[in-house]
């Protein structure tokens, strides 16, 4: 590469103005340790405190929407699982259940059943990277290790369900892709009664954690109202005060049978929105999922995992938007089909992380190096969701 | 010259044996954090892993040595050398037994005060010299954060120099004895509070976790030492592992009573031109079996607890652990004066001190034999997986 | 001085010449592949731009002159509280008590002080 291809790849999107006083610019990320991916922020710092911030995104940019007409619609699948690798049966499961909505396609209970438990599964799979990234960020190590060592017991169930561990590329429209037998209900009934003590001793051994409270109290408040002017969803939005999860306001498989509460922050530590609400939001709804996944398992019937659905599946002329509760907050689909091929016209995919990362600017200005760090962290954001 | 030729000789030994103690203490804080972390840990390289370190020094020393372009050279360069130099000078006035020492210095205690000091300059000056922000801002963080702790630990120190009468590491190990209650610790509540000061100020001075904003990984990168590899990236690494020892070793003679120990066993070499080389081991092992406790202590914390945020750290600093360190220092003194030792009000305070830290320790495990019961958790005992 | 001292010399030389002959060695066996890219600082993934030895808040400059005043201070009183019990057991107790205890007020009202202003506040 010569150098000056070099320095036009480099350059910084950004315009950086020209700063005076004792004001440094930093340049965190694309590599940097707690940017979870590669995110990039530009910090304008006056001793500790940021005085500006500009966040940049597009560094994991992979056009997956873009990809998606060029193909037909079931080979879009495995692409979703990539949108947020964190929780993939969740987008998964958002795909299957636009394109069921605009197609008509039936599925059979059993998938239903199965689908909910994946995707639960996977959501609290997310949670304990979030809840576990957090203290990373803080400087802890070890709840993180304590958290992903919860994840892979719940990774092996993944992988007797969906037959794989990440990247489950599970769901198939009009149902899943393998039936489980009554062997792995058991498995996972016995994984949850372990997995309850577990959360309580993490929340004991980390929510209880004076440092880790000083830290995270009322730091990067965000109010109900700012919350839902950012377009904040899923549990940002809940930590906020505001009790919108999708799974109640609009239910879809079999939400509505179930009974779980939606926690929503109370700012027991501090102020309501602030970060440490945001945490333990994440761990009250791994509870609330553990529940859920209780109830399926009570619920679950034999019977067929796959209607039948074209070979050569061509929807319907017009458009469609459909959104699910995903780990991160809405996760939308908006579908739509010429009504002749048989690849999308258009797909685009809305989703948490990237409505998130439209507060920074305004939240890290005037907050300490280290709230900087806490604050992105307690967003639980995933950087291939905000770029996809 | 025979003289010169033996301290070359035990200064050889004394740099070794410190080199060799840090580069096995990395071993041993991994396999301590693998454990925390339901994990093994390095256990391939020799037995159990413990010549893991040498594996790493070796690897380390094919590396290239890399200074930036941008980096001010020669300070760049010698910033490892001036931290290395202050954890290990800082050892010499240290008694390691009754006859186990490099130098015993009058002035100790004013000494190892001064060396400490070296490391701040040279993590500075390493963060200064990379010409990165983010060395620059943990070089200025450090800097700010370890003498602002030397207060504290000055404090601190003052109480024990009060009851010692003396700034002689030996002499201060002497004026204690072999049980708790003739430690320095558990003679009167002002040493408690101190001792407590101390150990948290030398942590923070160690920029040990809670207080290694310093290198801070998930906000500076790596800090001070961002732009460091190879092996000027490992001497501050060693030094990051003697000071372990060192504070270690600083709250045993300080407060725990030292090498003391209930009997002693002095092995005695004859040798050509000087008085018989003598070694006093109980001592010496019970020394080492009290540094190795702190030093397991400083690991654990490491690896439980997040870290502060820069403001947090400087309040507690200068607005809790300096008054409370003024306080003890002004209470050491009104009970210096007016309770003799050897006095009844003495031995009631010891003796009562001493059971308080017991029940303290008992309760601890009480704490965490209940914790235990409550999330059904198995202790696997053997740390030899 | 030197029976003193001379220990101290000899490890610091030893100390200095250790690291500074394992530096050489690992310059003498490491590899020495040099290429602009590599001779960057590390700016997280980017081009480094801007000089970093800029002008740097006041706050931490603030710090260490507090330090000065409370180390020196602190470094001030050890040597006295050595003597300490010696001149208690010469009679003199008392007198060098109130010495210190005078020493130690002003020592508070300039912690007072200090306090008040606000100059350890981190805003």
């Amino acid at each position: 590469m010569t150098s000056a291809t070099r320095e036009k790849e480099l350059k910084p999107r950004v315009e950086i103005t020209q700063i005076s006083g004792t004001e440094i610019e930093v340049n965190m990320g694309p590599h940097h340790p707690s940017t979870h991916g590669v995110i990039r922020f530009i910090l304008f710092i006056d001793g500790e405190i940021v005085v500006r911030a500009v966040p940049d995104v597009g560094y994991l940019h992979r056009s997956i929407e873009k990809i998606a007409e060029s193909m037909p619609y079931s080979f879009f699948m495995p692409y979703t699982d990539r949108v947020d690798y964190v929780a993939a049966i969740n987008c998964n499961l958002g795909y299957a259940l636009a394109i069921e909505a605009m197609g008509g396609l039936e599925v059979p209970e059993r998938a239903t059943w199965l689908r909910m438990i994946g995707v639960e599964l996977n959501r609290i799979m997310s949670h304990l990277v979030g809840v576990g990234a957090l203290p990373l960020d803080l400087g802890a190590f070890t709840p993180f290790v304590h958290a992903l060592r919860e994840r892979e017991h719940m990774m092996d169930l993944l992988e007797i369900l969906t037959g794989t561990r990440m990247n489950n590329n599970y769901i198939r429209f009009g149902g899943v892709c393998q039936d489980v037998d009554d062997e792995f209900l058991k498995k996972l009934e016995k994984y949850l009664d372990h997995f309850v003590l577990f959360l309580e001793e993490y929340d004991r051994l980390i929510g209880t954690n004076k440092i880790f409270i000083e830290r995270l109290k009322n730091v990067g408040i965000v109010s109900g109202e700012k919350a839902l002017s950012y377009s904040f969803s899923g549990p940002n939005l809940r930590a906020s005060g505001i009790g919108l999860d999708l799974r109640k306001v609009d239910p879809y498989c079999f939400y509505n049978d179930m009974k779980f509460d939606v926690p929503v922050g109370k700012g027991i530590k501090g102020t309501v929105g602030d970060s440490f609400d945001r945490y333990i939001v994440r761990i009250e709804e791994m509870a609330e999922c553990e529940k859920i996944l209780r109830q399926i398992l009570s619920k679950i019937k034999e019977g067929p995992i796959q209607s039948k659905v074209p070979k050569k599946l061509v929807l319907p002329a017009g458009e469609a938007y459909h959104h699910t509760e995903s780990a991160r907050g809405e996760l939308g689909y908006h579908i739509i089909s010429d009504g002749k091929s048989a690849s999308p016209y258009r797909i685009k995919i809305r989703t948490g992380s990237f409505a998130s990362m439209t507060s920074l600017a305004e939240i890290f200005k005037g907050m300490m190096v280290a709230d900087v760090i806490a604050y992105f962290a307690s967003l639980d954001i995933v950087a291939p969701e905000v770029d996809r | 010259m025979t003289q010169f030729i033996y301290m070359f000789i035990f200064a050889v030994i004394y740099l070794l044996s410190i080199a060799v103690a840090a580069g096995f203490l990395t071993v041993v804080e991994r396999r301590i954090a693998g454990r925390m972390q339901s994990r093994i840990g390095p256990n391939r390289v020799g037995p159990q892993g413990i010549v893991q370190w040498i594996a790493d020094a070796v690897k380390a020393l094919q590396k290239e040595d890399i200074i930036p372009t941008d980096a001010h050279s020669f300070l760049f360069k010698i910033a490892p050398y001036l931290v290395f130099m202050g954890v290990f000078l800082t050892l010499v006035p240290i008694p390691f037994g009754a006859y186990t020492l490099m130098e015993n210095l009058d002035t100790g205690i004013f000494y190892v005060l001064a060396m400490a000091s070296f490391v701040v300059i040279g993590v500075m000056m390493g963060g200064w010299a990379s010409n990165n922000k983010w060395s620059l801002l943990g070089g200025m963080r450090s800097a700010a954060q370890m003498i602002s702790y030397e207060v504290p630990a000055a404090l601190a120190v003052f109480v024990v120099v009060v009851m010692a009468g003396t700034l002689n590491f030996q002499k201060i190990v002497f004026s204690q004895g072999a049980s708790p209650v003739d430690w320095y610790v558990f003679r009167n509540p002002f040493a408690f509070i101190a001792f407590n000061i101390f150990f948290i100020a030398a942590l923070a001075e160690g920029n040990r976790v809670p207080f290694d904003i310093p290198e801070a990984e998930s906000e500076l990168v790596s800090g001070y030492n961002t732009e460091y590899s190879g092996m000027r990236f490992l001497f501050f690494f060693l030094a990051e592992w003697g000071n372990l020892v060192v504070i270690g070793a600083l709250v045993s003679t300080l407060f725990f009573g030292g090498w003391n120990f209930w009997f002693e066993y002095t092995l005695e070499f004859s040798v050509p031109g000087r008085y018989p080389i003598r070694f006093e081991v109980l001592g010496f092992l019970w020394f080492l079996f009290k540094v190795s406790i702190f030093v397991f202590i400083i690991i654990w914390i490491r690896w439980t607890l997040p870290r502060l945020r820069i403001d947090q750290l400087m309040d507690i600093c200068w607005k809790y652990m300096v008054p409370i360190g003024l306080f003890a220092s002004i209470g050491i003194l009104l009970w210096m004066y007016f309770v003799p030792e050897k006095s009844l009000a003495d031995t009631i305070m010891r003796y009562s001190m001493t059971s308080f830290g017991g029940l303290t320790i008992l309760y601890f495990f009480y704490r965490v034999f209940q914790n235990l019961r409550v999330t059904k958790a198995k202790i696997y005992a053997n740390p030899f997986v | 001085m030197f029976h003193s001292f001379g220990p101290i010399l000899m490890q610091l030389v030893l100390a200095i010449g250790f690291a500074g002959a394992i530096v050489a060695l690992t310059a003498i066996i490491g590899p020495k592949k040099i290429n602009p890219v590599k001779m960057d600082s590390y700016e997280c993934g980017v081009d480094p731009f801007a000089d970093a030895r800029g002008a740097f808040h006041v706050k931490f400059f603030l710090v260490a002159v507090l330090f000065i005043l409370f180390d020196v201070e602190a470094i001030f009183v050890i040597p006295w509280a050595g003597s300490f019990l010696a001149f208690k057991k010469a009679g003199l107790g008392l007198f060098i008590y109130l010495e210190m205890a005078f020493f130690m007020a002003i020592l508070l009202a300039g912690y007072y002080y200090i306090l008040k202003k606000g100059a350890l506040k981190w805003e």
